[in-house]
């Protein structure tokens, strides 16, 4: 038997890593592309409605909703930025300047969350729109709008919580470079979401 | 993708592709601001979300550095999931011709 074949063959006896990756590393991959689907079926569904009624609201002025909501875009792209930052400074082992930057995120995510409640009280107050009705006829909007930005707002909340803990253990010396790694999939996820409903919602209802 | 154990990219990279995703998020607003034509816009906007969502996964998610066999577990089975959603697409263009003059 060669060497080749040998190899071969022990590589089916069990013992191997074929992904070469941790456990929570795999498990959070998982999720993430089990999310995926969750977020895709709401945006197909707020699409799909908007193609079904041609009176769909545009309620977005430029100034103030679209730049708002690019404000929003590039804190959590910088809260992205800040976070490989935290993951590299990890895998250094410097601990403290991890902390730091998960703490440089952990700000843009909140900047993000108060300029979207903000926006959403804009639309509700100033464009009466709510979940269940507005001035256009077209329920629908309301219904598709907060539930997609509602459950994005919702995992950019959790996703705080999650880099607390985070941030609170690696200054403690908990948690290891994989961990940080893994809350970061998660983070850069969350703003991988928004990269489409930024355009696909705000930009395609823009009212110039 | 690679197969080798990549250590990752450096920090400079990871600034660069952020100074990529904000030029391309500034053309996005941009194309909002002229009100480019509906499908010219939705078209634009896809690819411009799909390229910012694959530099995302690469570099800042790391897949440009994981095995290949983990983005073949993951990624074509979420894209054929993702494209079936556009089953819909027809009823959807369909229903305002269906709807019964008021």
């Amino acid at each position: 038997m060669s060497t080749e074949s040998r190899a071969a063959a022990s590589f089916w006896e069990g013992g191997r890593s074929p992904y070469a990756t941790n456990s929570k590393k795999l498990g959070m991959w998982l999720f993430i592309v089990s999310d995926s689907l969750t977020f895709s079926a709401l945006l197909f569904t707020y699409t799909y409605s908007r193609v079904a009624n041609p009176n769909w609201p545009t309620p977005f002025h430029f100034s103030p909703s679209i730049i708002f909501a690019s404000v929003m875009t590039l804190c959590l792209l910088s809260s992205s930025l800040t976070m490989v930052m935290a993951v590299d400074a990890m895998n250094r082992g410097n601990r403290k300047a991890a902390a730091g930057w998960i703490l440089g995120t952990m700000a843009g995510g909140a900047a993000f969350v108060v300029l979207h409640l903000n926006e959403w009280l804009n639309l509700i107050r100033n464009e009466h729109i709510t979940a269940f009705a507005n001035e256009f006829g077209v329920p629908l909007f309301g219904a598709t709008f907060f539930a997609l930005t509602g459950l994005h707002m919702t995992h950019v909340i959790i996703g705080l919580i999650y880099l607390t803990i985070i941030s609170q253990g690696i200054v403690r010396g908990k948690f290891k470079a994989e961990d940080v790694e893994v809350s970061g999939l998660y983070w850069h996820f969350v703003d991988l979401v928004w990269m489409f409903i930024f355009p696909l919602v705000y930009l395609m209802s823009a009212k110039v | 993708m690679e197969e080798t154990q990549h250590a990752g990219a450096s920090t400079g990279t990871f600034a660069k592709i952020w100074i990529v995703l904000v030029a391309l998020t500034g053309a996005e607003v941009l194309l909002a601001y002229l009100q480019v034509p509906t499908l010219i816009m939705l078209t634009v906007l896809v690819g411009l979300s799909v390229i910012k969502a694959a530099l995302i996964i690469a570099y800042f998610m790391h897949m440009k550095f994981e095995r290949l066999s983990l983005f073949l577990t993951l990624f074509p089975i979420l894209i054929a999931f993702i494209l079936l959603m556009l089953m819909f697409l027809g009823d959807a263009v369909r229903i305002p011709s269906m709807r019964p003059p008021v």
